[in-house]
């Protein structure tokens, strides 16, 4: 039941979708991961971190 | 044995350069300066701790075997957890490496941290291109004889043949997590002596909590 399910939600057998743009070629799960991980990194740079207000007011 | 006997000893030598170079306070310290306090700062450990799962389900994918990874249900879940966590090792050494190139880490005197950071990272690849060849599945013969011809053609092949399946094997069970760990235990004790790269314009000797 659990592997019928995922692949309803996820079809995966079928080729790798790919983006062409000039030379660049990349496939459509590692332009995926690199967008998550740019992301990240600005959610990083910019989300409050736990305890940081707290920790101001001590000093 | 008298004391000056003691002290040309070289292990009492040794004990003392060691504790003199890298001081258990600076090893384990109890604060960190406040802009440590950020998520940016997190994906250095976050990398350390993927790394800690991919070795450990690395370690019972070699007890159990091919057979049982590729056609039991329990092997299929460890196979999967060791892929993940790689995807997330990967994922928090890229962050952790955009992060630290924004900051110039490389100040004060930090230069063999970033250098052992760089040869990480690079290790780190040799070791994934190592585990995809030794999946044992047509992925992995689809893996290797592409990237054979890299290798070929950079000189390398006799020495690091991809279509040797127990060569590569060897790789990446032994020599290259033995290398990734020894780096990794080198980049952070390099980070507890110098401490974590304080911001551009906060001076790191007054902003300590």
């Amino acid at each position: 039941m659990g592997p019928l399910l995922y692949a309803a939600l996820l079809p995966l057998n079928h080729p790798d979708h790919y983006f062409h743009w000039h030379f660049l070629e990349i496939s459509a799960a590692n332009l995926i991961v690199i967008a998550l991980m740019l992301v990240t990194f600005v959610a990083a740079l910019l989300l409050p971190f736990p305890g940081r207000r707290r920790r101001r007011q001590n000093q | 044995m008298s004391t000056s006997e003691l002290d040309r000893q070289w292990t009492t030598r040794l004990r003392r350069r060691a504790v003199s170079k890298i001081p258990p306070e600076k090893m384990l310290p109890d604060t960190q300066p406040s802009y440590v306090s950020s998520w940016i700062y997190v994906f250095g450990v976050a990398t350390i701790s993927a790394l800690i799962v991919v070795i450990a389900t690395g370690c019972i994918l070699a007890l159990r075997g091919p057979t049982w990874w590729h056609g039991s249900d329990v092997g299929h879940f460890v196979n999967s957890l060791h892929l993940w966590s790689v995807e997330i090792f990967f994922f928090s050494m890229v962050i952790h490496l955009w992060g630290k190139y924004f900051m110039a880490a490389w100040r004060g005197g930090r230069a063999m941290t970033w250098i052992t950071g760089m040869v990480l990272f690079l290790v780190s690849i040799v070791t994934a291109l190592t585990g995809y060849v030794s999946q044992s599945n047509f992925d992995s013969q689809w893996i290797s004889t592409q990237a054979k011809d890299a290798i070929n053609s950079s000189g390398g092949g006799a020495y690091f043949n991809l279509l040797n399946f127990g060569q590569m094997l060897m790789w990446h069970i032994v020599l290259l997590p033995l290398a990734l760990v020894f780096l990794v235990a080198v980049h952070v004790v390099l980070v507890r002596i110098k401490g974590v790269v304080p911001p551009f314009e906060v001076n790191p000797r007054s902003d300590h909590e």
